[in-house]
């Protein structure tokens, strides 16, 4: 069984066909690439995987479940995690902050203990901290726990999203175009990072690309978005030569 | 112990709200404080106590509230009633605790019902429905008249002869004229008591997994929903603990004078624009702030009263001046190139 | 019925008031961004200048009127150029909020001090009796039908300046997008100023016919109206010229009527109420625009 099935997604927005017929499958493990020229629809594609919009049709299923009408919370808790295009930070809270309301829905205690700081608050938080700072780590974030996330440089915003996104502790986790504003240098230290979440955490992982580079060196599998429907899917190597794909990209 | 940095912040707080105390108590004590100032010590702590619940609401949940007075409103008159109805049943001491329990419950539930609308709704649109809420209460309630005798309540929208009163019947909630005769129960020491409580919960809420949420949802609902926070619930928690500590310096308020009434001037927009005030000027989200900027805000004008014609001017004019040397882009910038590494440091 | 048609057209006359005052609420809101919290307080101002003036001119109310738009449009520049301006772009808008607060106060201390806290009568500056119709039973002022009429004019005045011209094109350019607009070489300070100008006309306007029809003259006149045209700016839908006016008819007749019918004292509630519910229905008022955000 496919970690995540996706048939027939389709949503418009007045008239428009944004994303039209969409399917999907993502094997567990796999890191799978959702390629396109601008306005294709990638984004959209997110958008509906994570419940953002609701599809006019079609149906989205995670681990057999079908989530298709579920609330972004819901499908966080399901299992889908995700990063943003525009990075969306909790900009006035400490990066370890950050992460820890990642963790908010796995380390429980009441809101009285909460507010009293009783029973297992400390316990937890101790908890807390600890899975927190081990996730840090793992992006090299350790360092900058205080700082606030708005002060952190670029391309660590980038990682501490990542990192927020996996302390959700998700099945499949959705990248939005993790390279964007990127230098070569910092692409090459995020494609490391990507790989080596994946391996650590054994993660499925479905990224946005424009960087054909990141594209053609991690992915397994690609599909090709061009106004809203799929153009080509299959293993990276085939798609990317695909006469189709080339016309897309490079014009005839 | 190894104390976090947050945790000194708070000890701090709690720390010179007990050392303001103990200065007034020793001046008061010594009789260096004219009857004037002590008059003024209660009101400072409740609206200490409501500054404290309005930068829950617009500094940690982040969204904007003018009509916070409504909640004090609805504490201050459910505590008085109950206190009214009671007064010759309960002791004193029993009698303010459970005008406390009721007063804060009764705020918390309509924080509830009011947050139900009002949490749909974004931004300006959120505002200008906590203001109109806050009026809706203040005039409803000013339409009140209830009255107990041997044959229960009585209720009426009208007037007091339409209650239908025996002759042994006490009119407890007079319209337009309120409660009269509520007990004096609030004191200096019970309003640093509230206060410092309700400083316990707003700040141990920050530092707890409800705090850290209620935050994430204020600086990005999108990004919150999709790392698993439950938007709505989070709003509401906070709005309900904000409306219910409003409360609080409700029935602090209504324990301290002889007449309550609904009155623009204590539960209007204007009241809450006030305590708005206040916030913004202590810094918004920074709780320690909003209590030190509502007791000097509080205070000041009221010992300007030497100069009484001018001072609402003067106090106009200050607040003017200091929002404009406190955010202006530009006066920010030339404060940075003047006195470099020095000048205050603003988020 | 006739009872009834008189009272409906008394609402209108209010709502027609709080129209005037609610489209440079809207103007303001729209293009600055900004909730001006003092707008109200211009209505005030306003009126003491044509107290003052026709006062001193013996009832001479026209130049008192024409006094009144000229200062009150210088006001609102000055407000706006030394209160608002500084803090175009701080980090929280709630500083420019603050800050409307403090020139409210300040308005209305101002007036304390020179007029005092005693309510002056003030006389209408309608002077026509107005008209009746069948026999005498169902009478209209002169100054209901002259404030319906004005805010006719007013409204559509507004829809032609913003419509027809080119400032009125800039304002609209300048209210979708501030960056944009300057980059496209509209002054964008000078779009603001103008607003400001326009609103508080508006304001002398409104207020000259709040006080002829309601004529009791304190520094605190223009608060509640301020924020009861800021509600029918809301109702109608910030930033929307026709919504402000449809948002100010209906609060003026729902005033008017359940006043009338229901109970003076809870009209406020029910006009406060109303806000609410369309809210409910419609979260950005009538006619306002729904501006998803973009994930």
């Amino acid at each position: 069984m496919a970690l995540l099935e996706v048939n027939n997604l389709c949503i418009s927005f007045g008239g428009l066909r944004a994303v039209d017929d969409f399917n999907l499958r993502i094997e567990k493990g796999e890191l799978y690439g959702l390629i396109g020229p601008n306005g294709a629809g990638k984004t959209t594609v997110f958008n509906l995987l994570t419940g953002v919009y609701k599809p006019n049709e079609g149906i989205i299923r995670l681990d057999g479940e079908d989530i298709t009408r579920k609330s972004t919370t819901e499908i966080n808790h399901e299992g889908i995690a995700r990063t943003f295009q525009n990075i969306r930070l909790f900009k006035n809270m400490s990066v370890l902050d950050n992460v820890k309301v990642g963790l908010t829905e796995r380390f429980k205690y009441s809101t009285i203990e909460g507010i009293f700081h009783l029973g297992k608050y400390k316990k937890v938080e101790k908890e807390m901290d600890e899975e927190a700072l081990r996730l840090l780590s793992v992006f090299g974030l350790e360092e900058e726990k205080d700082t606030l996330a708005s002060n952190l440089p670029y391309g660590k915003q980038r990682k501490l999203e990542i990192a927020r996104a996996m302390a959700t502790s998700p099945k499949l986790l959705l990248l939005d175009e993790p390279a964007a504003g990127m230098n070569p240098n910092e692409t090459q230290e995020l494609m490391e990072t990507i790989a080596l979440v994946r391996k650590k955490f054994n993660m499925t992982i479905l990224l946005i690309e424009h960087d054909m580079k990141l594209v053609s060196g991690i992915c397994e599998k690609l599909t090709v978005l061009n106004f809203g429907r799929v153009l080509c899917q299959g293993e990276t190597r085939e798609v990317l030569t695909h006469p189709d794909v080339v016309k897309a990209y490079l014009g005839e | 112990m190894n104390l976090t940095k947050k945790s000194k912040d708070n000890l701090i707080t709690y720390g010179i709200v007990v050392a303001a105390y103990v200065i007034f108590q020793i001046l008061s004590v010594t009789g260096n404080l004219s009857s004037h100032m002590k008059g003024l010590l209660v009101p400072m702590t409740y609206y200490a106590v409501i500054a404290v619940a309005l930068n829950l609401c617009v500094g940690i949940l982040g969204e904007l509230s003018i009509g916070h007075c409504g909640f004090m409103c609805i504490g201050a008159f459910t505590s008085a009633f109950f206190s009214k109805v009671t007064e010759n049943t309960l002791p004193s001491a029993l009698r303010f605790v459970l005008a406390f329990v009721i007063g804060i419950a009764i705020s918390a539930l309509f924080g509830f019902l009011i947050g139900i609308p009002v949490l749909r709704l974004k931004g300006d649109y959120l505002a200008i429905v906590t203001l109109a809420f806050g009026e809706i209460i203040k005039n409803v309630i000013n339409a009140f008249y209830i009255g107990i005798d041997g044959k229960g309540v009585h209720f009426s929208l009208k007037n007091s002869m339409e209650l239908g009163l025996e002759p042994d019947g006490q009119l407890i909630v007079n319209g337009a004229m309120g409660i009269t005769g509520t007990p004096h129960n609030s004191s200096f020491t019970v309003g640093i008591i509230v206060l410092l409580l309700s400083l316990f919960v707003v700040l141990n809420l920050v530092n707890s997994r409800d705090g850290r949420a209620i935050m994430a949802v204020r600086d990005n609902y999108i990004a919150a929903e999709a790392t698993g926070i439950n938007v709505t619930r989070y709003k509401m928690m906070a709005f309900i603990i904000s409306a219910a500590i409003a409360g609080a310096a409700g029935v602090l308020f209504s324990h301290n004078i002889t007449t309550l009434t609904a009155s623009s001037q204590y539960f209007g927009y204007n009241a809450s624009i006030m305590i708005l005030v206040y916030v913004v000027l202590g810094g918004i989200g920074n709780i320690r702030g909003s209590v030190i900027a509502a007791c000097i805000l509080y205070l000041l004008p009221e010992l300007l009263r030497g100069f009484s014609t001018y001072r609402m001017l003067i106090y106009s004019i200050v607040l003017i001046v200091m929002m404009i040397v406190n955010w202006s882009p530009k006066v920010i910038e030339f404060r940075k190139r003047t006195f470099g590494k020095f000048s205050l440091k603003r988020q | 019925m006739s009872s009834f048609l008189t009272y409906l057209i008394s609402g209108l006359s209010l709502g027609s008031i709080y129209a005037i005052i609610a489209l440079g609420y809207t103007m303001v809101y729209g293009i600055a961004k900004m909730l001006n919290f003092a707008h109200g307080d211009f209505i005030m101002v306003g009126c003491y200048i044509i107290f003052s003036v026709s006062g001193a001119l013996s009832g001479n109310s026209f130049i008192g009127i024409i006094a009144a738009i000229i200062l009150c449009t210088l006001l609102g520049i000055t407000t706006e150029f030394v209160a608002y301006r500084p803090l175009r772009g701080a980090a929280s808008p709630l500083a420019v909020l603050i800050t409307a607060i403090g020139v409210s106060y300040f308005l209305e201390n101002v007036a304390l001090l020179i007029f005092g806290a005693d309510i002056k009568s003030f006389s209408s500056v309608v002077k026509w009796e107005g008209l009746s119709f069948a026999d005498g039973q169902l009478r209209i002022q002169g100054v209901t039908i002259v404030t319906i009429a004005i805010s006719l004019i007013v409204l559509v005045g507004l829809q032609l300046f913003i419509k027809k011209t080119k400032q009125g094109q800039a304002m609209l350019a300048v209210a979708e997008d501030k960056g944009a607009a300057a980059l496209m070489g509209i002054n964008v300070n000078r779009t603001i100023m103008i607003t400001f100008a326009i609103g508080s006309a508006l304001a002398a306007i409104a207020g000259a016919l709040l006080c002829s029809a309601y004529p009791s003259l304190s520094p605190y006149t223009g608060a509640m109206p301020g924020i009861k045209a800021f509600v029918a700016a809301v109702l109608g839908g910030i930033g929307s010229i026709p919504g402000a006016m449809i948002g100010g008819l209906v609060l003026g007749i729902v005033e008017i009527l359940s006043k009338t019918y229901i109970s003076s004292q809870l009209s406020d509630a029910i006009v406060f109420g109303i806000l609410v519910i369309v809210l409910l229905v419609r979260p950005t008022g009538i006619l306002g625009k729904v501006i998803q955000e973009k994930v």
